[in-house]
C-alpha cells in the first residue's frame, strides 16, 4: 500500500504501570486495569467506544494456558467486543491494530500488553521460544545468547566493555526522570552474568503493563491535542538459526526501518528496545542514528523490561514525547526473540506547531 | 460494604512439565540419526553454501533443500560466552563456554557448549572438536559438548551423503520443565482464604452491581475493578448440570456423577461443583443445594440437596 492510500493513524494516549521486581499481590488483570483506565481517561473514551482491542502477552510467563483470557476481564469484554491477541510483545499487537484501522472497520483501537516475569525464571522460560530440535534441548538462557552476540561485537571491534558500561550508565541515568522505571540512576556494572556481559549490561527482571490508544484521522485530533502520527510501521524477521545470522548486524531492523520511512528525514528521538547494552550498538548501526539523536530518554529496556510490554512501551514513550512537544519525529523499535531476531520499527511524527 | 483488610497474599509452587513429542522431517531425521552414528551432516543450499545444523528450507530463498553432505567433527569457534554458573538442563554442570562453532566444511555455525578450564582458555577462532556422548539416541545432546582441539580438520572438505541410516530416528521427545511460584493476586487470595474458613466471598461491581464469584478483581462487563467484598451462599441453586460417565485418572469418584453450575444465593455468576447425596438421575435444574466440607478440607468437597422446594425458573434464568 502506497503511503498516500493509507489512513493516517496516531497514538493518542499511552499509559504504563510502575515496573516492579515482583507484584505478588496483584493478578495480571489487577496489574493491568489501572493502566487501561489511564488511557481511557486521557481520551475520555469508554471501553464500549473502542472499535478494536488487541493485546500481547505470553502463557509461558504466566505458566498457564490461555492466560490472556483472564486479562480480558479488565477491558469489559461482555457484551462481545472485537478483540485479538498476539503471543508476543504488545508492539506487534499495535501493528495488528494499525492494520485493522487501515481496513476502515474501526476508528479507534485499544492496545495493551503485560507480563509478570516474577513467578518464574525468565532466563529459563525464554529458552522455550527457541528451535525445539537443535537449540532448546541445550537450555541456552537469554543472557547467554545475548552474551554470544556481545562477544561477536567485541571481536568485530564494534564495541568493548567500557563502551557497553557507558550505554548502561547513560540509560539508567536517563531513567532517573522516569517515574515508572524499575532501575533508576547509576547502577554498578557488577560481576559477569555470562561473560562478556555483566549484570549492569542486562535488563532488570520485573512485572509491568502498558496500554496505548490508536485513532484514525480526525478522530485522533478530537482525542489528543498533538497526536503522534504513525507515518510508517514495518516488522521483519531473520533466520531462526543463530549460526546462520551475522550477530553483529540487524538487517531485519534496517529493512523494517527503510520500509517504515525512517531514512527519509532525520529523527530527533529513538526509543530502542535493546534489553542488553550490546544490542543498542547493533540497533544504532542498523538505524544509522546520528549522534545528536536522543536515544532512550526513558531509560529504555535497561531501566525496565517487563516482558511482552517493553516493546509497546518504546512506541508509547516515543509517542508521549511527541504529545508533550519534546519530539517532532521519533523512531520506535521493538524486538522479540533471541539476539534481536524479530524487529518492528515505527516512525512517529507530530504536526508542526504554530 | 465490608472493609476487610487484605489477607496475606497466597503463593504456591507451580510446576509445568510436558514431554513435547515432535516428528522430524527428512533433513532433521538424517541429521539427528547421523549424530547417533557419530556423523555430522549439513545441507547444501542452491548457491552452494553448507548449513550445519541443516534445515529443510533455505533461510534466504525459502527453497526446499535436501542435498546432504557430511562435514567434519572439528571446527572453529566463531563467538563464545563464558557461563560460570550452569543452569538446569544445560550440557555441562561445571563452568563452560557457550560457543557457536563453524564445523570444517560448513558455512554456518552450530550452538553448543565448550568444555574448557576457564575463560582465558577460550577465544574466537580457536579450534575445537566434538566430544560425543557415551550413549547416543538421535538428539542434539548426542554431542556431549565441544573440547579444545589443536589440529587440522578431521577430514578434508565435504562429501555427499545419502542421509540413509539403519533404523532412522523419526521423532524426538523434547522434555520441558518450568518452575513457577503462583500468586493468585488480591481478589482470588481473598476468595481462597475465605473458603478455608468455610465461607464463600464474591466481589460486587461498583458499576453494574453484579456480584462475581469467584472474584477475579474485575467486572468483565464494565471493565472496572471490583473491590466490595460480599459473602454469598452458602446455599444455592443448580442452574444446569451434566452427568459424567468417564472416570478421570487419579480421581477417586465413582461414575456416573453430576457436575453442575450452581448459583449461590446473592451471586450473579454461577460457579461449578459436584453434586452428591442424591441419585445422579434425580439432579435437576432448580435443585436447591448446600456445600459439604470434609474434615480439614480447604474448599467444599461437593454440594448436596438442602431439601427445600426447587427454585422457580424465573429466579435463576439469567444465570443459566
Amino acid at each position: 500500500m502506497a503511503p498516500h492510500e493509507r489512513r493516517q493513524v496516531a497514538v493518542v494516549a499511552f499509559g504504563q504501570s510502575d515496573h516492579l521486581r515482583t507484584t505478588d499481590e496483584l493478578s495480571e488483570v489487577e496489574m493491568l486495569m489501572p493502566v487501561l483506565h489511564e488511557v481511557l481517561a486521557a481520551t475520555g473514551l469508554k471501553t464500549s467506544d473502542i472499535g478494536f482491542t488487541c493485546s500481547g502477552s505470553s502463557d509461558y510467563l504466566a505458566g498457564r494456558a490461555f492466560s490472556f483470557t483472564m486479562a480480558l476481564d479488565g477491558v469489559g469484554a461482555w457484551p462481545p467486543i472485537s478483540e485479538s491477541h498476539v503471543e508476543m510483545d504488545g508492539a506487534w499487537a499495535l501493528y495488528e491494530a494499525w492494520v485493522k484501522l487501515q481496513t476502515g472497520e474501526a476508528d479507534t483501537a485499544l492496545v495493551y500488553s503485560y507480563g509478570k516475569s516474577s513467578p518464574g525464571s525468565v532466563r529459563d522460560v525464554l529458552t522455550r521460544q527457541l528451535d525445539p530440535y537443535y537449540v532448546a534441548p541445550l537450555w541456552p538462557d537469554s543472557v547467554a545468547l545475548a552474551a554470544l552476540q556481545a562477544q561477536a561485537l567485541i571481536d568485530a571491534g564494534e564495541t568493548d566493555e567500557p563502551a557497553l558500561a557507558g550505554v548502561a550508565s547513560r540509560s539508567r541515568t536517563a531513567a532517573a526522570a522516569n517515574p515508572h522505571a524499575q532501575l533508576k540512576g547509576p547502577v554498578a556494572q557488577g560481576e559477569y552474568a555470562v561473560r562478556p556481559l555483566r549484570t549492569g549490561d542486562c535488563p532488570p527482571v520485573g512485572d509491568g503493563a502498558a496500554a496505548v490508544i490508536l485513532a484514525a484521522g480526525e478522530r485522533a485530533r478530537e482525542l489528543c491535542e498533538r497526536p503522534a502520527w504513525i507515518r510508517g510501521i514495518d516488522h521483519r524477521i531473520e533466520a531462526h538459526g543463530l549460526g546462520v545470522r551475522d550477530l553483529t548486524d540487524s538487517p531485519s531492523t534496517r529493512l523494517a526501518a527503510e520500509r517504515a520511512g525512517v531514512f527519509e528525514r532525520p529523527v530527533d528521538t529513538a526509543e530502542l528496545h535493546a534489553p542488553f547494552t550490546s544490542q543498542e550498538v547493533v540497533l544504532r548501526k542498523a538505524l544509522s542514528l546520528a549522534d545528536d539523536v536522543a536515544v532512550n530518554p526513558s531509560g529504555g529496556a535497561l531501566a525496565a523490561n517487563p516482558m511482552m510490554a517493553a516493546g509497546l512501551i518504546r512506541i508509547g514513550e516515543a509517542a508521549a514525547r511527541i504529545h508533550r512537544g519534546d519530539s517532532d519525529r521519533a523512531v520506535a523499535h521493538a524486538t522479540s526473540g533471541p539476539c534481536l531476531q524479530q524487529n518492528l520499527v515505527a516512525v512517529l511524527e507530530g504536526e508542526t506547531r504554530v | 460494604m465490608t472493609s476487610v483488610p487484605s489477607p496475606e497474599v497466597l503463593r504456591a509452587p507451580l510446576v509445568v512439565e510436558f514431554p513435547f513429542t515432535r516428528s522430524l522431517g527428512p533433513v532433521q531425521s538424517a541429521f539427528l540419526t547421523g549424530l547417533r552414528e557419530r556423523t555430522v551432516l549439513g545441507v547444501r543450499t542452491g548457491d552452494g553454501r553448507t548449513l550445519v545444523p541443516p534445515v529443510e528450507y533455505d533461510p534466504v530463498t525459502a527453497e526446499e533443500i535436501r542435498d546432504l553432505v557430511e562435514v567434519a567433527a572439528t571446527g572453529t569457534v566463531t563467538t563464545w560466552a563464558w557461563n560460570h554458573e550452569p543452569r538446569r538442563g544445560q550440557p555441562l554442570d561445571t563452568p563452560f563456554a557457550w560457543v557457536l562453532v563453524r564445523l570444517d566444511g560448513a558455512d554456518t555455525a552450530l550452538l553448543h557448549a565448550l568444555d574448557a578450564p576457564g575463560p582465558d582458555a577460550v577465544r574466537s577462532g580457536m579450534r575445537v572438536r566434538v566430544r560425543w556422548a557415551a550413549e547416543r539416541v538421535g538428539a542434539i545432546t548426542d554431542i556431549a559438548c565441544f573440547e579444545p582441539y589443536e589440529g587440522e580438520a578431521a577430514q578434508a572438505g565435504t562429501a555427499p551423503h545419502t542421509g540413509a541410516f539403519d533404523d532412522p530416528v523419526t521423532g524426538i521427545v523434547a522434555a520441558a520443565r518450568l518452575d513457577y511460584t503462583y500468586a493468585p493476586g488480591r481478589a482470588q487470595s481473598a476468595y481462597i482464604h475465605a473458603l478455608s474458613d468455610r465461607r464463600t466471598v464474591g466481589e460486587r461491581c461498583p458499576s453494574c452491581r453484579k456480584v462475581y464469584v469467584p472474584p477475579r478483581g474485575a467486572c468483565p462487563t464494565c471493565g472496572v475493578a471490583t473491590a466490595e467484598r460480599v459473602e454469598v451462599g452458602p446455599r444455592g441453586t443448580v442452574t444446569t448440570y451434566c452427568i459424567v460417565n468417564i472416570k478421570a485418572k487419579n480421581l477417586d469418584i465413582e461414575v456416573p456423577y453430576v457436575y453442575a453450575h450452581i448459583a449461590l444465593d446473592g451471586a450473579d455468576l454461577a460457579l461449578h461443583a459436584r453434586i452428591a447425596g442424591i441419585p445422579y438421575d434425580e439432579v435437576r435444574m432448580g435443585l436447591r443445594v448446600e456445600p459439604v466440607w470434609t474434615e480439614g478440607g480447604r474448599y467444599p468437597d461437593h454440594y448436596r440437596p438442602t431439601g427445600e422446594p426447587d427454585a422457580d425458573y424465573d429466579t435463576y434464568k439469567e444465570l443459566v
